[in-house]
C-alpha cells in the first residue's frame, strides 16, 4: 500500500486487490447490525479538505471516517481564510499544526493533493483534483463490478461520454487495466483527450457497435461547468449518439450492469428508465462507496507510525 | 438454521509440511501435540461444553476467531454433533477491526466475519481460538461481540493456553497447558489451512 492515494495508477493489481478484499471484508463485519460503527481509528483526526463544491463524495468520507471511529474536520475553501487569500501551502501548515493523521483532499487544479502531500506529515487522500483523477471512485467502480460479474478480469468494460473532463474516466481506465479488464472509451472526437494513443483502452466513435455484448457500461457525466466552449453541437444530438436508452440497453450482455458515478443529467446521459431499470447499480455504488472509503481509511491509517 | 463451516484462509494453498530444512531450526523446534493428540484433546472440550451447556434451552453458538480459531470451532461443532446428535450453530468473528495494537504493526488482512442467522441475542456463545496468550484477541472479541448483540453467557475455548496474560481473562475450556517463555512461539497447525495437523513450540534464541 503506498503511502498516499493520489492515483489510481500508484495502485499494482495486489495492492488493488488488497484494497478490494478489504472492503468486502468490512462489508461483512458491518452487514446487519443495529450499531454500525468500529473503533478501529479512535483517537485519529481526518480532514476533509474541499475546495471545490462536492456533496457525495464530502458525505461518503464523512461517513467513512465516522464509522470508524475517527475525529473529522470538516473544511471548505468558501467562507475560510482560502478566501482571504490563503495559500494552500499555508492550509497546510495549519492541517499540521493541527495535527490532521489523514487530509482528503478535493481541489479544482490537477495535482493540488500531490503538491499537498510533499508539505503534511498525514496521509492524503486524493478526492478528485481538477480533470486528472478520483482514484476512490474508480475503486468503488471495481468494488461494484467485481460484486455483480464475480470479477474484473477479462470483462470488457465501455466508458462513455465525456472523457476529456472526467478523473473518473482516467483513475478508472488506469484501474481496471491494471485488474485485467478490456476497456473501451466511446466519446465525441472532441471529448477525448491528447495522448489518448497511449492509453492501455481501445476507442470507438459508434456507440451502438461498442455496446454489442460487454460487460458493463459506465456512463459519465457531461461537465458543462468545465466547457469554455461548445464541445458537441446541440444537447439532442449528443442525446441521439451517446445517450443510453431502452434500445441500447438491450445490446450489451444479459448480465450487464449499468453504471454511473453521479450526479446523472437524466434524459441527456441516460434515460430515466435505464437508470432506474434492471442491471442498473448506481445507487449501489454510493453506499459502495462509504465501504470502499473504510477501507482505504483503515489501510491508510492502521499502518506502523 | 446453521451457517455451514467454511473456513477463513482454508482457500490458500497450504505450505508443505514442515519447511525447516536447518538443523539448528529443527532442534530448536519442539512437537507439543501431535495430530492424534490434537484430536484426543477436541474431543475432552466437546465433550466439556456439552456437560457445561446441558441445561441451557437452546444450543451453543460456537464463534470462531479467524484464521485457526475458526477451523478448531468447525471441528468442534462436528465433534459435538456426534456426540450428542444436535448440530450446533458455527460462526466466524474476525476482530482485527477492534484490536487495540493497530498503529503499532503493519496493517493486517481482515478476514471473514459471519453471524448466525438467528444472531446472538441471549444466546449462550463459545468463542474459539488457537492459541490464548495475552489476553488482547479475547478483548477485543469481547468488545466486536458487543456490537452484534447481548449473550446472556460468553465463554472461551482454546487448544493451547500459553500464560502470560496481560488482561485478566481465563478460558472456560483448555485443551493444554503450556508454560512457555515471553519470546517464545507457539504454533498450532490445522490440515485445513496448513496441510498437517501438529502444536509446536519455537524457543527464543
Amino acid at each position: 500500500m503506498p503511502r498516499h492515494l493520489l492515483s489510481a495508477g500508484d495502485l499494482t493489481r495486489e495492492s488493488a486487490l488488497h484494497i478490494l478484499d478489504t472492503t468486502e471484508r468490512i462489508g461483512q463485519a458491518i452487514a446487519g447490525r443495529e450499531v454500525r460503527k468500529l473503533p478501529t481509528l479512535r483517537g485519529r483526526t481526518v480532514v476533509n479538505l474541499f475546495y471545490e463544491d462536492s456533496t457525495r463524495t464530502r458525505l461518503s468520507f464523512e461517513a467513512a471516517a465516522k464509522r470508524l471511529s475517527a475525529d473529522v474536520i470538516n473544511f471548505s475553501a468558501k467562507g475560510s481564510s482560502v478566501s482571504k487569500g490563503e495559500s494552500l501551502k499555508d492550509t497546510a501548515w495549519t492541517l499540521q499544526a493541527i495535527g490532521a493523521d489523514a487530509i482528503v483532499c478535493r481541489h479544482s487544479s490537477s495535482g493540488a493533493p500531490h503538491q499537498l502531500s510533499g508539505w503534511v506529515d498525514g496521509h492524503v487522500i486524493n478526492a478528485g483534483d481538477g480533470t486528472h483523477e478520483h482514484p476512490t471512485q474508480a475503486l468503488i467502480d471495481a468494488f461494484t463490478v467485481r460484486k455483480h460479474l464475480g470479477d474484473v478480469e477479462g470483462k470488457r468494460i465501455v466508458i462513455v461520454g465525456d472523457v476529456i473532463h472526467s478523473r473518473v474516466a482516467r483513475s478508472n481506465v488506469l484501474l481496471l487495466s491494471t485488474l485485467g479488464a478490456q476497456v473501451t472509451l466511446v466519446a465525441p472526437p472532441t471529448l477525448l483527450p491528447k495522448g489518448i494513443e497511449s492509453w492501455p483502452v481501445t476507442v470507438d466513435y459508434d456507440f451502438d457497435r461498442a455496446l454489442a455484448g460487454v460487460d458493463a457500461v459506465m456512463m459519465l457525466r457531461v461537465q458543462r461547468e468545465r466547457m469554455g466552449d461548445a464541445f458537441f453541437p446541440t444537447t439532442r444530438e449528443y442525446s441521439r449518439q451517446y445517450g443510453l436508452d431502452d434500445r441500447r440497453r438491450a445490446l450489451i450482455a444479459n448480465h450487464g450492469i449499468v453504471m454511473h458515478p453521479g450526479p446523472m443529467v437524466r434524459g441527456m446521459e441516460i434515460s430515466p428508465s435505464v437508470a432506474d431499470g434492471p442491471g442498473s447499480v448506481i445507487v449501489e455504488q454510493v453506499a459502495n462507496g462509504v465501504i470502499v472509503r473504510m477501507a482505504v481509511l483503515y489501510l491508510l491509517l492502521s499502518a506502523r507510525t | 438454521m446453521t451457517v455451514p463451516p467454511r473456513i477463513a484462509g482454508a482457500d490458500r494453498s497450504p505450505p508443505p509440511a514442515n519447511t525447516a530444512t536447518d538443523p539448528a531450526e529443527i532442534s530448536a523446534q519442539r512437537l507439543l501435540l501431535t495430530p492424534s493428540e490434537i484430536a484426543r484433546v477436541v474431543d475432552r472440550i466437546a465433550h466439556q461444553i456439552l456437560e457445561r451447556t446441558a441445561d441451557s434451552s437452546s444450543p451453543p453458538i460456537l464463534l470462531g476467531i479467524p484464521t485457526r480459531g475458526s477451523v478448531l470451532a468447525v471441528r468442534l461443532a462436528q465433534r459435538l454433533e456426534v456426540f450428542s446428535g444436535a448440530p450446533p450453530i458455527c460462526g466466524s468473528l474476525d476482530i482485527t477491526l477492534y484490536r487495540d495494537d493497530l498503529r503499532h504493526k503493519a496493517p493486517r488482512a481482515l478476514e471473514e466475519t459471519s453471524m448466525p442467522v438467528g444472531g446472538i441475542e441471549a444466546a449462550t456463545v463459545i468463542l474459539v481460538d488457537d492459541v490464548l496468550f495475552s489476553g488482547r484477541t479475547v478483548r477485543a472479541a469481547l468488545d466486536a461481540l458487543r456490537e452484534y448483540g447481548r449473550p446472556s453467557v460468553v465463554q472461551l475455548a482454546v487448544l493451547v493456553d500459553r500464560g502470560h496474560r496481560q488482561l485478566p481473562i481465563r478460558a472456560d475450556y483448555v485443551g493444554k497447558n503450556i508454560p512457555t517463555a515471553a519470546g517464545d512461539s507457539v504454533d498450532v497447525r490445522f490440515t485445513e489451512t496448513d496441510g498437517y495437523d501438529a502444536v509446536e513450540l519455537k524457543r527464543a534464541p
